[in-house]
């Protein structure tokens, strides 16, 4: 046997030997971020565009874990609460930002001038923030605004102003509901839940001039503005709701409202974008968009709501962390998302450059109200009387997750006429106020 | 000496099963005495039985407890009804027997989730489901189901998605019937009412116990169809002691009182299969 023959295996063994040495010590270099999030789609595409970073830091690699809202919640709350260190990035909601930044549960957010800060929409940062420093990124953020059918509204011959009032839309609904044609006056969220109808009820509790919690922390559920919102509403969707409206939320009125059903909807800016895409609407043409109505007080008539990424407190790797988030909550990453999908795709609600951006202008017809909407909400200050919480639709406290889902179990309890208003609002109330004490706000 | 070995060799299987077993247990107990909620980390140390009293004077844990009874008896009243007479109905020859009998099984094999946005969204949506269309076709006001009847409307999908497993193991036990015994009756002159009574309902007491434990078993933790219908409400009209528990801790994120309710559920549980087991033992008896 030649000699060459006998080298050539040894060679290859050497070769071998060699890339898998070289491999073992890029993946010793390498750092792996954990990121949870929301399956949403401005999330998933993140996922996909991931690899833009990857390249751009081939020393970092990312490991998504994405999740339904509620059970990331759950994952997210449970994992940093335990100190398990699951995950290094990870996605929250403005409820929790202020909570968890407040228990010193994250890390605070460094950032560059390229990143330009200050263009971050101030409602949202200043919700993000405590005592000025930034301890989660905005990733897209909404508020809340009214849909209407403009088709109906003109056959009613009522224009529709750009900040109606409540009366105006109770007007309204009652011109336009026609149950025998199918077309109701007007769809609101009615399903238990403090991010399902308690949502919608608490920016109509605030522009009626009402607060969940007083300076002392007392819950004021049976104070003048909660009886008169509540029984306005329930008033409202009694005579020109569509009937089920206690188990309606975001997902079912949004089917309705697409299969031109409601006259008027009061939701998240999010479906504007569903809503007037002709490919799942059948009145995309025929939808227009307005302001939230209000009543005695513009505060707190537009919710907000963002989704965030944060870094826990006990991350060991932070830097990483920080040039991801720093990433994908950029300007370039927006123009990234625009350049793949087009404007009309991209995540909104952060950025003062992204409305400015003409491209994005002509893309989302909606975006003007969607700004307007966003730059009204201020998380703290939202309501008429000053309150001691963060937050427009909800309290930024431990507590308010419980108080919110009891109270939204009476509401929809009064909704179906299973109960009076009062004793939803008294009940609530006990609930609310066994909540405080439990929580050791006062004795 | 002889029997030593064989337990020593028994040891690690038993071993692991009671490790299996009590650790949960244990972790339940030990949670449900102390203060442990998880957005409240600061708030620790040994509560005593404050969690159960939290848990018990919850305004919704009457109503939860009555619910789940409720829900438990009637789905399991109409399961074991419509059960043996669909049973009785498939089980003479016919032609296509064997594509309704599938047909029959099928909702078994839905997820409960599914389920429940089935009858939620196509049946008893109050606008565009199928049962609000019924009743516009006889110019009948549609009846809005989840609002007005909510825990009825739970019972009608759990219902549902049980009777098919009733119904196959009705109908399997009627395979084994005596046919000799059934001709004889009939050439008696035996009504078929007296058939029933004499003949098939005795053959089938032993499965109907079986069919009573298991569903007892499982209709305790009823959970995904009130979550993605009404969320227990309106009111607490839907909420039973599982979805009370996990509101106490998935939604509140209080561990400690969930614990408290996970432990309630244990008694309520055995108190339950005591009654049964009194009650499928003696059948099971004769």
């Amino acid at each position: 046997m030649p000699a060459s023959l006998l080298v050539a295996p040894v060679r290859l063994a050497a070769a071998a030997a060699a890339v898998a040495l070289s491999f073992g010590g890029l993946a010793q270099a390498q750092t792996e971020l954990v990121i949870a999030t929301v399956n949403n789609g401005h999330m998933i595409e993140m996922q996909k565009l991931g690899k833009h970073f990857e390249q751009a830091n081939p020393d970092i690699k990312l490991k998504w874990v994405t999740l339904e809202e509620g059970v990331l919640r759950q994952r997210v709350t449970t994992d940093i609460a335990t100190k398990g260190g699951q995950f290094d990035v990870m996605t929250i909601g403005l409820y929790e930002a202020p909570i968890w930044s407040k228990k010193g549960w994250l890390q605070e957010l460094k950032t560059d001038a390229a990143y330009d800060v200050d263009d971050l929409l101030p409602a949202v940062r200043s919700g993000l923030s405590m005592d000025g420093k930034l301890f989660a990124a905005p990733f897209y953020a909404e508020s809340s605004m009214l849909m209407y059918r403009k088709d109906l509204a003109d056959k009613a011959g009522v224009q529709v102003p750009e900040r109606p009032t409540w009366p105006q839309i109770k007007d309204l609904a009652s011109k336009i509901h026609d149950p025998k044609n199918g077309v109701y006056g007007i769809c609101l969220r009615g399903k238990p839940g403090w991010g399902d109808n308690m949502a919608f009820i608490t920016t109509l509790v605030n522009t009626f001039g009402g607060q969940w919690f007083d300076m002392q922390w007392k819950p004021q559920l049976e104070s003048k503005p909660w009886k008169e919102a509540v029984s306005f509403y329930v008033d409202l969707l009694k005579n020109y709701g569509p009937p089920g409206s206690s188990a309606n939320s975001f997902n079912e009125i949004l089917a309705l409202t697409n299969s031109g059903k409601c006259g008027m909807w009061v939701d998240a800016t999010i479906a504007a974008s569903f809503v007037s895409d002709p490919k799942q609407s059948k009145v995309a043409a025929q939808m227009a968009f307005a302001q939230a109505p209000t009543m005695n007080t513009p505060k707190g008539a537009n919710w907000l709501w963002s989704w965030n990424l944060a870094i826990p407190a006990g991350s060991k790797k932070v830097a990483a962390a920080q040039k991801f988030i720093s990433w994908s909550t950029s300007k370039d990453y927006i123009q990234l998302v625009a350049k793949t999908n087009g404007w009309a795709n991209v995540p909104t609600g952060t950025r003062k450059s992204t409305y400015a951006n003409p491209e994005f202008q002509k893309a989302a017809r909606f975006a003007a109200a969607e700004k307007t909407a966003i730059d009204s909400a201020n998380p703290t200050d939202s309501t008429l009387p000053k309150s001691p919480y963060v937050g427009v639709q909800f309290a930024a406290i431990p507590e308010f997750q419980a108080i919110g889902i009891a109270v939204g179990q009476q509401m929809s309890s009064a909704l179906a006429g299973r109960t009076t208003v009062d004793a939803a609002l008294k009940a609530g109330q006990v609930t609310a106020d066994r909540e405080m004490r439990k929580g050791g706000y006062y004795k | 000496m002889k029997r030593l070995i064989p337990r020593l060799l028994l040891a690690p299987a038993i071993g692991t099963l009671f490790l299996w077993m009590i650790v949960p247990l244990g972790m339940t107990i030990y949670f449900s005495l102390i203060r442990y909620n998880l957005m409240q980390p600061d708030q620790t140390g040994f509560a005593g039985l404050e969690n159960f009293e939290f848990f018990v004077t919850d305004p919704s844990f009457g109503a939860a407890v009555v619910n789940t009874l409720l829900l438990l008896g009637s789905v399991i009243l109409v399961t074991v009804v419509l059960g043996v007479a669909i049973a009785l109905l498939i089980h003479e020859p016919f032609p296509g027997r064997g594509i309704v009998r599938v047909l029959l099984i099928s909702p078994f094999f839905v997820m409960p989730t599914v389920n429940a946005l089935l009858w939620k969204n196509m049946m008893m949506n109050p606008i565009y489901g199928v049962l609000a269309q019924v009743w516009i076709f006889f110019g009948a006001q549609p009846v809005d189901w989840l609002t007005d009847h909510p825990l009825f409307s739970v019972i009608v999908m759990v219902a549902w998605q049980w009777l098919p497993f009733a119904t196959l193991i009705f109908m399997t036990a009627l395979q084994s019937m005596d046919t000799e015994q059934l001709e004889a009756a009939r050439m008696d002159g035996a009504t078929y009412l007296q058939q029933l009574r004499y003949l098939y309902l005795p053959h089938l007491g032993r499965s109907i116990a079986v069919v009573v434990m298991i569903e007892m078993i499982f209709l305790l933790g009823v959970f995904a169809e009130i979550y993605t219908t009404t969320a227990g409400g309106p009111g607490d009209a839907s909420t039973n002691v599982t979805f009370l528990i996990f509101k106490q801790a998935l939604l509140n994120f209080d561990a400690g009182v969930a614990s408290a309710g996970a432990l309630f559920a244990v008694v309520l549980a055995n108190v339950a299969s005591l009654f049964l087991i009194r009650l499928v033992g003696k059948n099971l008896d004769k």
